[in-house]
């Protein structure tokens, strides 16, 4: 392979392809280059060397690493060039130049980020990813998707700005850029890249603008956002944060409560945004399990492993619900229902979807849960392990049962619509065959849970873990027939929440309602002092203007008397002043 | 280049480029003096400053020659040191040379029109003539290892100088009380630094500057010494335009003819500051305890007031001159701020910038001579509208205005950047703030102009589209490029003032 091919950055590749969409009118041709660049980048990632640095530079004193492929990069760049590969598939119908290019230079930037092994250029694609990703929510077109964007934006360049500041602090102690595992969070610059990864992850109190956008955003946009952002902050998390013990307790926290939410909202694109936040609170759980090199290596490659799959089931569920508001127009439960008759094969893919995140046996979701899961109970947490079970079968109640459900099968809601295009199809289809491909044994050869096991960054301890085991298969079992029966029995005696329309308050009103009011008496206060001080400042600005004009201006101070005198005087004193200083210092 | 240079030239040229240097130009002036054309004389002054040019690329080559040890010493009349008198040339002397060569060169070839629509046509040979002896007498006052003969080029310059100013008469009257000014001015500084000389030649018994250099160490403690230190360094502070001793730029920038300006502007106070720095750290040494206390308690203090009063002055000026005339003023605060820090970098800092402000204030001037010459005014007002009728001289003018605030990409951001490095390596964080406030002055002041240039309608409308003579654009786009260029890649302005820095410290290398 050619030398530049080689230090080739699959990520700089889409952003290029990215940039280059947004200016060509021509709509199939465009469309070409979205999806012939996922597929060159795939080729360019599987053929780079491992652990080496391909592509380095040298700025302003600055030693970056723009481009290194390892054993935990190639998993997340793969299944994000997997993912933007569907989602270009997932878009074909569209005619938005914007969306496709900003897609492509979004999920790029993201895929940059992970093969960048160095804090400054971890920031900018960072940021990248959140200057691109905006367009995802704005292409709905919506004014409550305006103003949500702009909260989205708001808070993800928050996140850049504390990383930056972070960056800055390590390199100010260490002197150096790289990306290394921190020990201690004691550390104020390790606190603030923590922070600003957490706020990208959705950590609990800081996961409002998830719920916020990603409902809001358009068809294509939401399935594209679902798979970069949060998986991002969870490589970087996996990364520079290994065997944090607080991550064990923010992920496990982060699993548990936004089943309640989930359960009782009637958006179903915010029921799977909850659920996003639920899926990643397996992830950080596991993380923080994990230690760096040594140790829980079983809990890295759950992380690792469940992200991979995560990209693709999340994607295939946000995809369904996509073509279901692309053919009826909303994703409201309460006027949804019995679609199964017009979309069949669009409700047997969410189907799918749905039952890889339920974790069902020879779906993609058992094979990565389990990794978590036995992780957990093998270092002894047994409040962690029933908080995640307890997740587990909220998962299985508000996506595996709730999303299909309330879309394809309950209450005919009369709806006779067409069948969603075929591309959606295609990359629905696409997306649950991966969903299955990774989920069962290795009975079709080059197939099965092993092939995804071998990618993982610790390969050996991954081959040797079976997850077809018999309490494994068993305790997933009953775990999801007890879900499935509670969800029957609540809605045989009429006691499961009934979907009806209406908002839940999270705990973002907190400061949405009470910012806007302080906000909004501070602009009252504002608007009577603001012309005081105006007055106050403008006088004292004019008069020190005065001042400075009499003193410096042609006619001034400074310019008047008698030039030649002036000078021979001041030639005086200064000789007298350099003369009395020798005479001091000397002296 | 430079290898390629010498080894191209004859061996003579090796030899005897020390003297050439400046008898060429010395020997010219009195002979042009009779020519009657003003063109042949404007021909002949550019074969001597190209050949001066010449010679000091010369020695630049031979003192970064390694054979050499960095300096090169030659006996006049074979006159053996420290009896005789040396020229002797070293890494800060030689970048000094190429610089006032290099300038003299590029104003020589822009001269001609301005020249002829400014001064009286039968003097025109004569001006050639006082310019060729005020260029003499810079680089002698360059290239001299001899104290006395420093004060005689010094005198040679100014003398030459007063005459220059006095000649822009014929366009302003107003020139002539400028020049009388600057006369009364220039005697007494010059003759403060003689007595200083004499003091030190009292103290020493030796003329030649590095024969002093190796006597005083022993004489610190004596008051003869001390005295010989503060008259040179008023005497000299007052040549360079140290704050409050400007008083006499301004006028003299504004009234002489326009070529004056800029030559000036971009040589002299230079070869004065240079002379200072030659004193203050070749002769003298920082290591002394008054020069210490003269670095922290006086010219730090200077330099500031320079740089802030003197900003401030320019904001409110309303001749475009005027206002480049007090800045140069504020430019020579930086430069003595980055000496007073009394350190390699510090030094490196403002010889780095006392470069780049020639290149800078060399090419505005040089616009505005372009103005004088197709516009006349040289109000403000004047400027409106610019940009659409002279749009090459204004974008040079812009080039060069934005490098002057220190943008980012020109030459002027590098060695406030550098100014910036030392003040902090010092302590001194507070007078890099004041660096900076003193450059959003520069914000305003050239940002008024520049508004006038480009955004303002003209004020006469027949104000067609005309552009400067090509003679006066080509020096000008040399002089605007080459702050961009410098504004990016600094090696090789850097590279002479760290050189001569490394040279000031007996370093064997500063980097």
């Amino acid at each position: 392979m050619p030398a530049f091919l080689t230090a080739l950055n699959p990520g700089w590749l889409m952003i290029l392809a990215g940039v280059v969409a947004i200016f060509l009118p021509m709509r199939r041709v465009r469309q070409g280059i979205t999806i012939a660049a996922p597929l060159l980048g795939i080729a360019l990632l599987v053929m780079a060397d491992q652990n080496v640095n391909h592509l380095t530079a040298s700025v302003m004193g600055l030693d970056l690493v723009l481009y290194r492929v390892d054993g935990l990069s190639f998993v997340f760049g793969l299944a994000f060039l997997l993912a933007a590969l569907l989602n270009s598939i997932y878009a074909w119908h569209t005619d938005n130049r914007l969306q496709d290019g900003m897609a492509l230079a979004y999920a790029g930037a993201a895929i940059a980020a992970a093969f960048s092994a160095d804090l400054m250029t971890l920031f900018i694609f960072w940021e990248i990813t959140a200057v691109t990703s905006v367009f995802m929510v704005l292409a709905a077109g919506t004014r409550a998707a305006y103003f949500a964007s702009m909260r989205y934006l708001a808070i993800q360049v928050l996140s850049g700005v504390l990383l930056l500041a972070g960056a800055c602090y390590v390199y100010n102690n260490t002197g150096s850029l790289g990306m290394k595992a921190f020990v201690s969070l004691r550390e104020p610059g390790a606190m603030l890249i923590f922070i600003a990864l957490g706020i990208k992850a959705a950590f609990p109190f800081m996961h409002n603008w998830l719920q916020d956008s990603y409902p809001k955003a358009s068809v294509v946009g939401a399935v594209v956002l679902s798979a970069f952002t949060t998986k991002l902050a969870v490589y970087a998390f996996i990364r520079m944060f290994p065997g944090q013990d607080a991550l064990i307790w923010i992920g496990a926290v982060m699993t548990v409560f936004p089943v309640f939410f989930a359960v009782i909202e009637n958006d179903l694109r915010k029921v799977l945004a909850y659920s996003l936040n639920n899926q990643v609170g397996f992830m950080i759980c596991a993380i923080g399990l994990g230690s760096a090199g040594v140790g829980n290596a079983l809990a890295l490659n759950g992380a690792t492993a469940h992200a991979f799959v995560h990209i693709i089931y999340k994607g295939l569920l946000f995809m369904s619900m996509g073509a279901v508001l692309y053919r009826t127009g909303t994703t409201k439960a309460s006027e949804l229902g019995g679609l199964y008759r017009s979309m069949p094969w669009t409700a047997l893919f969410c189907i799918i979807g749905a039952m890889s995140i339920s974790a069902f046996p020879l779906f993609s979701g058992f094979v990565a849960k389990s990794l978590t899961m036995s992780a957990v109970s093998h270092e002894g947490l047994t409040v962690v392990w029933l908080m995640l079970l307890f997740a587990s079968a909220g998962v299985m109640e508000h996506s595996g049962i709730k999303i299909p459900y309330f879309a394809f099968f309950g209450h005919d809601s009369g709806r006779r619509v067409k069948e969603a295009p075929f591309n959606m199809l295609l990359a629905m289809g696409m997306g649950a065959f991966i969903c299955i491909a990774v989920g069962i044994p290795a009975i079709v050869p080059g197939l099965g849970y092993e092939w995804l096991y071998n990618l993982l960054p610790y390969r050996e301890e991954a081959m040797s873990y079976q997850p077809f085991t018999f309490d494994h298969i068993l305790t997933q079992m009953q775990l999801l027939v007890l879900a499935t029966f509670a969800f029957i029995v609540l809605k045989r005696f009429g006691l499961y929440p009934p979907e009806k329309p209406g908002t839940i308050l999270d705990t973002d009103w907190a400061y949405r309602k009470i910012g806007f009011g302080l906000a909004q008496w501070m602009g009252t206060v504002w608007g009577k002092v603001g012309p005081a001080m105006t007055a106050v400042f403008l006088g004292i600005s004019s008069r020190a203007y005065e001042r400075i004009e009499a003193a410096f201006s042609p006619r001034g101070e400074l310019a008047r008397g008698a030039l030649t005198g002036a000078m021979a005087i001041w030639t005086a004193a200064l000789l007298g002043l350099v003369l009395l200083l020798a005479f001091v210092t000397v002296g | 280049m430079i290898e390629m240079l010498l080894s191209s030239v004859p061996q003579w040229a090796l030899a005897h480029a020390a003297p050439l240097l400046v008898m060429v130009p010395l020997m010219l002036a009195p002979l042009l003096a009779l020519v009657p054309s003003g063109r042949v004389a404007w021909l002949v002054s550019i074969a001597a400053t190209a050949a001066t040019l010449v010679f000091a690329l010369i020695l630049l080559g031979i003192v970064q020659s390694p054979e050499s040890g960095g300096i090169v010493s030659y006996a006049m009349g074979n006159w053996l040191p420290p009896l005789g008198i040396e020229l002797r040339v070293d890494a800060l002397n030689a970048m000094i040379l190429v610089l006032v060569g290099v300038i003299g060169l590029l104003a020589t070839i822009m001269s001609y029109p301005t020249v002829l629509a400014e001064v009286r046509k039968e003097k025109t040979a004569l001006f050639y003539s006082a310019f060729l002896a005020c260029f003499a007498g810079l680089c002698g006052v360059a290239i001299t290892g001899d104290a006395f003969n420093l004060f005689v080029f010094l005198e040679i310059s100014s003398i030459s100088t007063y005459v220059l100013v006095a000649l822009g008469a014929s366009r302003d009257r107003r020139a002539l009380h400028a020049a009388f000014n600057y006369l009364i001015m220039g005697t007494i500084g010059a003759t403060f630094f003689i007595i200083g000389v004499g003091f030190l030649y009292a103290a020493t018994g030796t003329l030649n500057m590095a024969d002093i250099a190796s006597k005083l160490p022993a004489l610190q403690g004596s008051r003869t010494v001390q005295a010989g230190f503060a008259f040179i360094v008023v005497g000299l502070g007052l040549k360079a335009a140290m704050w409050p001793l400007h008083q006499w730029l301004p006028n003299a920038y504004s009234y002489s003819p326009s070529f004056v300006t800029m030559f000036l502007s971009a040589t002299a106070t230079k070869v004065a500051l240079y002379a200072l720095i030659r004193f203050l750290f070749f002769v003298f040494s920082p290591t002394f305890a008054f020069e210490h206390a003269a670095f922290t308690a006086l010219l730090m203090p200077l330099g500031i007031a320079a740089m802030v009063a003197c900003s401030f002055q320019a904001v409110f000026q309303t001749d475009v001159r005027r206002v480049l005339a007090y800045s140069s003023v504020a430019q020579v605060g930086y430069m003595i701020l980055g000496v007073s820090v009394g350190t390699a970098a510090g030094l490196s800092a403002g010889l780095f910038h006392l470069l780049n402000h020639a290149m800078i204030k060399g090419a505005l001037f040089m616009a505005v001579a372009a103005v004088v010459l197709t516009y006349k005014g040289t109000n403000i007002r004047d400027f409106a509208g610019l940009g659409r009728s002279a749009p090459w001289t204004m974008t040079a003018f812009a080039i060069a205005g934005l490098s002057l605030i220190g943008v980012p990409l020109t030459a002027g951001f590098q060695s406030k950047l550098q100014l910036g490095y030392a003040l902090f390596d010092n302590g001194w964080w507070w007078a890099v703030i004041l660096v900076v406030f003193s450059s959003f002055l520069a914000v305003i002041y050239v940002g008024r102009i520049l508004e006038a240039v480009f955004f303002q309608p003209p004020v006469n409308p027949r104000k067609t589209r005309k552009e400067a003579p090509i003679v006066l654009l080509v020096p000008l786009w040399i002089l605007a490029l080459a702050n961009i260029y410098f504004g990016i890649s600094t090696d090789i302005p850097l590279g002479l003032a760290r050189d001569a820095a490394a040279a000031a410290f007996g370093l064997e290398a500063f980097r």
